[in-house]
């Protein structure tokens, strides 16, 4: 079962919508709630880092009996170096973004705390695309 | 503060701490065991958990998302802020109330803190 959604890059009073319709849906196909839950956590962070750097990207949500697979592709400046990106603390957020209460570079630790795996690669200049796979059985939600 | 320990409702919150209530007002049976301090986004989205009450000095309407998506209690706007106009909308249809105080942070963080504790002393003490 596959869901997809559209992110407007800029548009905060919309930032967090399609997390939240994939929590739904997630609900309604009975997910387990403690994966629901950790999956939210990741995806309004994917989310909320396109509307915040890029300029447009799509969400997928591809579920099957094992696992949830989480795709944002987006147009954007990319990442120059996803370590650095990856570290705590890191962010080029903009004053504005920072002075809403984002831009603590907490975003991408806490996406790769809540899914099993993350694979990030980006094109500097044209965009970056973030996969996270949870998987149903056996992750890290058994494991905590 | 642990989620096994007796719970509050957010009503009962509202009447011991005094708060306004801006938003929400329907919505004010939910159980609260906690509570997270923070005004970073990613922070109570990486730290707070479901049933905990927000406080924060954060009024747009980002944190709705956040409280709705973590399925937290209620939010508290310290300082007298006002939610904004979306935010309080937002608050209404995710039936998450917010709720105000005049008290600085560190004032009404340790309030709520005090009566979720007393509240979890044995009968008698
Ligand atoms: N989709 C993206 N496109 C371009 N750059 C990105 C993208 N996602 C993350 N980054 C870069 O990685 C940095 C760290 O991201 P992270 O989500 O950890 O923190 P943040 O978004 O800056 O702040 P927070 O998530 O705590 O609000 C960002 O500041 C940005 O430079
Ligand atoms: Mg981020």
């Amino acid at each position: 079962m596959k869901f997809e959604y559209d992110i407007e890059g800029g548009n905060f009073s919309r930032a967090g919508f399609a997390s939240s319709e994939v929590k739904k849906k997630l609900r309604q196909l009975n997910v387990d709630i403690q994966i629901v839950r950790r999956i939210v956590v990741a995806l309004y962070e994917a989310e909320v880092n396109v509307v915040a750097h890029a300029w447009y990207g799509k969400m997928t949500v591809d579920i099957d009996e094992e696992k949830i697979l989480l795709i944002l592709d987006d147009e954007g400046p990319g990442i120059e170096d996803i370590d650095l990106a990856m570290k705590e603390g890191f962010s080029t957020a903009s004053p504005e973004v920072r002075e809403m209460g984002f831009g603590a570079g907490m975003g991408l630790p806490n996406i790769k705390k809540n899914v099993d795996t993350l694979k990030i690669t980006s094109e500097p200049g044209k965009g970056t695309r973030v996969e996270m796979i949870t998987y149903m059985k056996g992750g890290k939600n058994e494991k905590s | 503060m642990d989620q096994n320990n007796y719970k509050m409702k957010v009503s009962e919150l509202v009447e011991k701490l005094g708060l306004k209530v801006h938003s929400g007002e329907s919505n004010l049976d939910k159980e609260v065991w906690g509570g997270y301090v923070s005004d970073l986004l990613s922070d109570v989205m990486g730290n707070a958990g479901e049933g905990m009450v927000w406080i924060t000095l954060q009024t747009h309407k980002n944190i709705m998302a956040i409280a709705s998506l973590k399925e937290l209690a209620a939010v508290i706007l310290v300082r007298d802020l006002l939610p904004d106009d979306d935010t309080a909308a937002s608050s209404e249809a995710e039936g998450i109330p917010v709720l105000g105080t005049s008290l600085r942070t560190f004032d009404i963080a340790g309030k709520l803190y005090e009566i979720l504790k007393n509240n979890n002393l044995p009968q008698g003490s």
